[in-house]
């Protein structure tokens, strides 16, 4: 060992003594060895963990301001908003970030579509990131009611009363979310807890379950080629570079760009043109009177569009069920990624045609449902929409299918730059 | 993988300047966040500065108001009560200039207030924040018979006279403080601002 | 499929709607919150026209002073009505129950009407006053039909009719469509001051509604400017690493 006595070593050397400090720096940063091939796709993983990060911290100081309380709830989100020095920033930094959080999960999203990260051996990485979206989802829900505003509450009966549908149960389980016979007071704390203890919490575990299951394995890559196959005398990968320095560095000058779109969105549009925060929203709840028009955030539009194209009862079972269990199936599709996609090959890159084509329409329908889900229903977008999720689930049930037969690429041995 | 050697000084350099830079960012994004602790606008308005009548206040008497979530006293004093200061032993006080209480400067005197007739102070115990009695009678019996008139802390015994000045030998140890005020009017107080601002 | 998604993206971003819920088009408030002096007169007839009735209890007297430059003397001179003590918000003396009795409907908090309605809803609101003999307050309003607010600003704009013309839809039902306004008594103001001042008055509501608007752009530009140079730094710091790599 070194003879270095200066105080950082040492401090070091008697923490690394007590606490696998060195050996976690290096599987995990500076020698992680991670492919040298990473492209734009790949820059949304460590995002979210800012965002994560940026969410809890303003969230904390927001805590210390707000009132889960239906009679002061709303106002105490202007008491933030006016009185308290630079609330309106904190504020605005998590209203954003909650869009932005669901724009990169989506994006990151994305990335495992385009290379097939979710095909073995990562099938474990993709079921605790589905976990970690449903979990989001569940978050933004219930931190969209705190601010108590006319689609908060409104929002909040709407999703809660689909619950109501399931048959049987249906009735006492809405009440049991909501503690109440309607959204009220009761529900508002409630959701408080969840959404600022219980469900941080569990992402904050989920985040590092996932993270660990992937350092397990390895990062895949755009050509989805293994790059622990070749590796040199060392044992290291030859197409490997460690995380730290090189990715820690991009990433960083990819988090600055992200900060910059960010701040622009914060400082001079954090409406987002009703999208981000509702007008309606500035409206206290009034559970006497619905809005015109209830939507629920933007980043839960496709499912919403998926719910509201069922409009035929089938089978002795309500359309309003069907929607539900749609809706639902919806998001669970998902995780039988890994095993409904039969392709012998990762990456889009070396896919044929026919995958090709099944990726780009299911995400030009994802999108289209998504535009359709913040429009008041008409007899033709009901239609689009239901051609929509015919085509959305269809992505998922033939692609057995349609793996299997796709003419693929062969894949080189070694990554390309 | 490289053409050319690395060069250690220039990625210290480069380091160093993203460092030095991203610390500096760190620093601004800490403002906001560290600010938000100040008191907001509504805690300033709840604190602003009270009005207080003194019309119907007579000589020798001591009426209450709440400022800041105090009690703050104001005490009209007879001209008895004035002279009694003015002769006063400060061996028994143990800090008789008011060096080490708190109080504006117009109060840093032998009668602690602005006018000797009026005495505006905040009625919290120095010792541990209990309300003191007033106790203007001479030789009062709870207090004794040296008594010559003041403050009388009932919790712990602490005693301060008539200028709110404490004596020596008990728990509290300094003054009572004098909050900033002024006359708005010979009938009206401003407590929580003087001349130069609010507080 | 870059292109194809960008369309779609685009054509999802841009549906803000300008019309109405009737399909009525709005007129443009103009917002300039800039303009210190035409936030002053806004102030001025926000406390003269509105406060009786509506208040905005999350807007603090002293806030507007500092945010408008305007001196506290002159401030409780002109501006404080129903209290004197500067930090407390602009409240109404009217009780909820009483405006529910007297109008139908308690008078709305206007705090931060600007930000659900929007700023050419509500100009185009106050200038959407006309004469309806069937309402109770005398007059109704194109934007708002059948709106309990009485015309506050009449005595300004003067009293107008509407004028409606029948048109027959697509599916062929018949609707009445507005064509003009035709004066039926002048007011104080000309048409063209009436327009400016209710603009002045919008303009006083939108700063209400976020007083945050006045510092947060200049704000912006500085907090993206040293991003940028932040950007620099960071992307030397990765070519000379990545040279490496390369």
């Amino acid at each position: 060992m070194s003879t270095n006595t200066d105080k950082p070593a040492t401090l070091l050397r008697w923490v690394d003594a007590r606490f696998p400090l060195m050996s976690l720096w290096n599987d995990h940063l500076a020698k992680y060895y991670a492919p040298k091939n990473f492209n734009f796709w790949y820059y949304f993983g460590a995002l979210s963990l800012v965002v994560f990060v940026i969410q809890v911290l303003t969230g904390i100081f927001l805590v210390m301001n707000y009132k889960p309380d239906a009679a002061t709830a709303f106002g105490s989100v202007e008491y933030i908003m006016r009185d308290v020095e630079w609330g309106w920033l904190i504020r605005y930094l998590h209203s954003t970030g909650a869009s932005a959080f669901f724009i990169v999960i989506y994006l990151h999203m994305t990335r495992a579509l385009l290379y097939g990260s979710y095909k073995q051996p990562r099938e474990l990485v993709w079921i605790l990131g589905m976990c970690l979206y449903l979990a989001l989802m569940a978050e933004a829900f219930m931190g969209y009611l705190l601010p108590w505003g006319q689609m908060s509450f409104w929002g909040a009966q709407v999703i809660i009363s689909l619950f109501g549908a399931i048959p049987v149960i249906g009735g006492t389980l809405a009440e049991w979310i909501r503690g109440d016979y309607v959204v009220s007071d009761i529900t508002l704390n409630r959701f408080f807890s969840l959404h600022v203890i219980a469900l941080p919490f569990a992402i904050a575990g989920l985040v590092f379950l996932h993270i660990i299951a992937l350092h397990e394995v390895g990062s895949n890559n755009p050509d989805g080629v293994e790059i622990k196959k070749k590796k040199d005398e060392n044992g290291k990968p030859l197409d490997g570079i460690p995380f730290h320095p090189y990715y820690t560095v991009k990433d960083l000058v990819g988090l600055t760009v992200f900060l910059m779109i960010f701040s622009a969105v914060v400082f001079f549009g954090p409406e987002m043109g009703g999208y981000f925060l509702e007008a309606n929203n500035f409206i206290p709840a009034n559970p006497m009177s619905t809005p015109q028009h209830i939507a629920p955030v933007w980043y839960f539009t496709p499912y919403y569009s998926i719910l509201r194209a069922n409009t035929v009862n089938f089978l002795w079972i309500d359309a309003k069920v069907w929607g539900v269990v749609f809706m639902g199936l919806g998001v669970l599709s998902f995780f039988f990624l890994p095993w409904l996609d039969r392709s012998p090959v990762r990456s889009i890159r070396y896919r044929g045609g026919l995958y090709k084509t099944a990726l780009a329409i299911f995400i030009v329908c994802f999108l289209i449902l998504g535009y359709l889900g913040v429009q008041p229903p008409t007899e033709t977008k009901t239609l689009v929409a239901q051609v929509c999720t015919v085509i959305y689930f269809l992505f998922f049930l033939l692609m057995p299918i349609y793996t299997t037969l796709d003419k693929t690429k062969p894949v080189p041995e070694r990554v390309t730059m | 993988m490289r053409d050319d050697a690395v060069d250690p000084r220039r990625r210290r350099f480069l380091t160093g300047t993203t460092l030095v830079i991203g610390g500096i960012g760190a620093a601004f994004t800490a403002v906001p966040f560290v600010s938000s602790f100040q008191p907001s606008a509504r805690a300033k308005a709840i604190g602003a500065p009270v009005e207080v009548d003194i019309s119907k206040l007579e000589s020798g008497q001591r009426l209450v108001q709440k400022w800041r979530g105090k009690p703050v006293w104001v005490v009209r004093r007879t001209p008895e009560m004035v002279e009694t200061l003015k002769s006063f032993d400060p061996a028994t006080l143990r800090d008789a200039n008011s060096d080490k209480s708190e109080q504006p400067e117009y109060a840093k005197n032998a009668w602690r207030s602005e006018k000797p007739e009026y005495l505006v102070l905040v009625g919290i115990c120095t010792h541990l924040g209990c309300s003191p009695n007033y106790v203007p009678q001479a030789g009062a019996p709870e207090v004794g018979s040296t008594w010559q008139g003041g403050f009388f802390c009932p919790c712990h015994g602490s005693k301060f006279d008539l200028a709110g000045r404490v004596f020596d030998g008990v728990p509290a140890p300094s003054n009572l403080v004098v909050p900033p005020y002024r006359f708005l009017s010979d009938t009206k107080i401003m407590v929580g601002e003087d001349k130069g601002a609010a507080a | 499929m870059r292109s194809l998604l960008a369309t779609i993206l685009l054509a999802i971003f841009t549906q803000f709607a300008l019309a109405n819920e009737d399909g009525l088009k709005l007129q443009n408030a103009n917002v300039n919150l800039s303009d210190r002096a035409a936030l002053q007169r806004g102030a001025k007839m926000f406390v003269n026209y509105c406060v009786s009735c509506h208040s905005a209890q999350y807007m603090r007297y002293n806030r507007v002073a500092a945010d408008l430059g305007i001196p506290e003397d002159v401030l409780k001179a002109n501006l404080m009505f129903t209290t004197d003590k500067v930090g407390e918000p602009m409240l109404v003396a009217m009780r909820p129950e009483d405006g529910q009795s007297w109008f139908g409907v308690a008078p709305p908090d206007l705090s931060v009407v600007a930000r659900s309605r929007g700023a050419d809803w509500l100009y185009s609101y106050l200038n959407g006053f006309y004469l309806d003999t069937k309402r109770g307050s005398g007059v109704n309003n194109l934007y708002f039909p059948n709106t309990a607010m009485p015309h506050v600003l009449w005595e300004l704009q003067g009293l107008k009719r509407a004028m409606f013309e029948s048109e027959k839809t697509h599916d062929g039902a018949t609707v009445e469509v507005f064509e003009k306004f035709e004066t039926v008594r002048p007011g104080t103001l000309s048409e063209v001051d009436y327009q400016r001042a209710t603009r002045d008055l919008v303009n006083f509501l939108v700063y209400v509604g976020e007083p945050a608007k006045l510092v947060r752009y200049a704000l912006g530009i500085k907090v993206i400017g040293f991003l940028f140079i932040f950007f620099l730094a960071a992307y030397a710091l990765k070519k000379e690493y990545w040279k490496d790599v390369h």
